[in-house]
């Protein structure tokens, strides 16, 4: 996969264009929240984050599969950075998680909100993925495991999910409800909006930080190469 | 500002700052590869060109 | 198949003869099971309820099988046998599965400890319960055995295996405890069935990637 196709200059471009659109869509034409006032705006930004570590997970763990599948060098470095931006995504998805949990009930956090307590769970997770990562040598074992251990990254989000609704029931933690936005047209376009180009978003950074990897692989071969 | 505000304030700004410091990051990686494949470029200048068969 | 499965109990049974001839690892979970039952006590305040204590007894099983992972496939390293191992003509999977049948053994037997320890400190477990702890101990097992395998390839595999194996446990330890302090513990246990049928099936399948070279 080269920088070339599809362009990402077109994909940049296009991504630049949809956040400036959202923004507007946002704060301009959505109407606020009889609710939860001002801070319901929010939830534009934390649920297509959570959405999109959820998508670069899936990436991690579809690129992994094909590690495991075809052999291919190429598809380690993808798998990776497929989980490394999910890493990222997911730390977001915690933070903007907290301020919002603050900003509608008050406490930084709390264990009645499972899309929060999922996404801790999977933190420790791809936490762990690095530390997998970075105590093997390098090669193609590493390749390997790191690919089996993304892919039960993605076994364990559906399992942790429903742990964590079965565990609600007997922890008994003090519930915050929040009502799920009763969402006009303007609301719900503007989910859409923010939602495609937070992905389409990710999904530059990710091509950008896949070519930079690979260069930075050429160039030490290329190294090797003419010092020979 | 109202708190209101704050929150939504630090919320997508903490997302703007989390991208732009992965730039930064990409940005430094982009200049140490800049330099390496200057480096590279001489070492490649340095060695006869393929197919230069100094003959006479 | 039906060398696939003689391969698995000789492998097993390899397992086991080992850990009877040289009794390092049984006796030291047995005891440390024990010993965190008693530390348990004296952190529980006056007047924690009783289903505190089924949370503890799941944190104690949890920690008890890490002690027993740690130490599954030291053998093989030290005698460089996984490779030979790897090299035969058998299924690898097998491997893992013989490895996870023996583990379960161990954890087995330390849960025959653990469990009247328990009853007779804490609080009574009921039938649901007892379920609940067979189950999740064949998910600890069988996904335990092929982490650790991961976490034998790498430096620091004494810490790493933990990091790596807990995110992975916690929905045991929901299923566990739930089948424990619930009134409808049917639900718990059959997550816990879904929990194995899942990660024993990845598990089984991603053990020859793991362990090759």
């Amino acid at each position: 996969m080269s920088i070339a196709k599809p362009s990402l200059t077109a994909l940049a471009s296009i991504a630049a264009a949809l956040v400036t659109l959202s923004a507007v869509l946002i704060f301009v034409i959505a109407p606020e929240d009889a609710d939860q006032g001002f801070s319901q705006k929010i939830f534009y930004v934390h649920v297509p984050i959570a959405l999109t570590a959820y998508a670069c997970f899936g990436l991690g763990a579809w690129k992994a599969y094909r590690v495991l599948a075809t052999r291919g060098e190429r598809y380690d470095l993808e798998s990776y950075t497929g989980v490394h931006l999910g890493t990222i995504f997911g730390v977001l998805t915690l933070v903007t998680g907290a301020i919002w949990a603050k900003a509608s009930w008050g406490v930084w956090w709390t264990w009645s909100s499972n899309q929060l307590v999922l996404f801790l769970v999977l933190f420790l997770f791809y936490c762990a993925y690095f530390m997998l990562r970075f105590s093997v040598e390098p090669g193609p074992r590493r390749e390997r495991i790191s690919a089996v251990y993304a892919l039960f990254g993605v076994a364990l989000i559906p399992v942790s999910f429903f742990a964590i609704r079965l565990a609600n029931d007997f922890i008994h933690p003090t519930v915050f409800t929040r009502e799920g936005p009763q969402m006009t047209g303007e609301m719900f376009f503007a989910f859409c909006g923010s939602w495609a180009s937070i992905t389409l978003l990710a999904y530059v950074m990710y091509r950008v930080e896949v070519a930079g990897k690979r260069i930075d692989a050429n160039l030490r071969e290329l190294r090797e190469a003419l010092q020979t | 500002m109202s708190s209101g505000e704050k929150y939504v304030a630090a919320a997508y700004g903490v997302f703007v700052v989390v991208v732009l410091v992965w730039v930064a990051i990409l940005a430094a990686k982009l200049s140490r590869l800049e330099r390496e494949t200057g480096e590279l470029a001489q070492l490649a200048r340095g060695r006869p060109a393929v197919g230069d068969h100094a003959d006479g | 198949m039906s060398t696939y499965l003689a391969d698995v109990a000789a492998l097993a049974h390899k397992d086991l003869k080992l850990e009877l001839r040289a009794r390092d690892t049984l006796p030291a979970m047995l005891l440390f099971v024990l010993s965190t039952l008693v530390v348990f006590h004296f952190a529980l305040p006056a007047d924690a309820g009783k289903d505190a204590a089924y949370g503890l007894l799941w944190v104690a099983l949890v920690f008890t099988a890490l002690l027993g992972l740690a130490r599954a496939w030291v053998a093989e390293r030290e005698a460089g046998a996984l490779d030979g191992l790897v090299l035969a003509p058998s299924d690898r999977s097998a491997i893992w599965l013989g490895k996870s049948l023996a583990t379960l053994a161990f954890l087995v037997a330390a849960e025959l400890v653990a469990l009247p320890a328990f009853v007779v400190f804490f609080a009574p477990l009921d039938a649901a319960a007892l379920a609940g702890v067979v189950l999740a101990s064949v998910g600890i097992c069988t996904v335990g055995s092929l982490v650790s395998a991961m976490a034998a390839a790498a430096r620091g595999r004494e810490v790493l295996l933990p990091l790596l194996f807990l995110p992975l446990a916690i929905p045991l330890v929901v299923g566990g405890v739930g089948a424990s302090i619930s009134e409808e513990p049917g639900t718990y246990l059959a997550f816990l069935g879904l929990y194995d049928a899942v990660f024993a099936i990845l598990s089984w399948a991603a053990f020859e990637y793991v362990v090759t070279e």
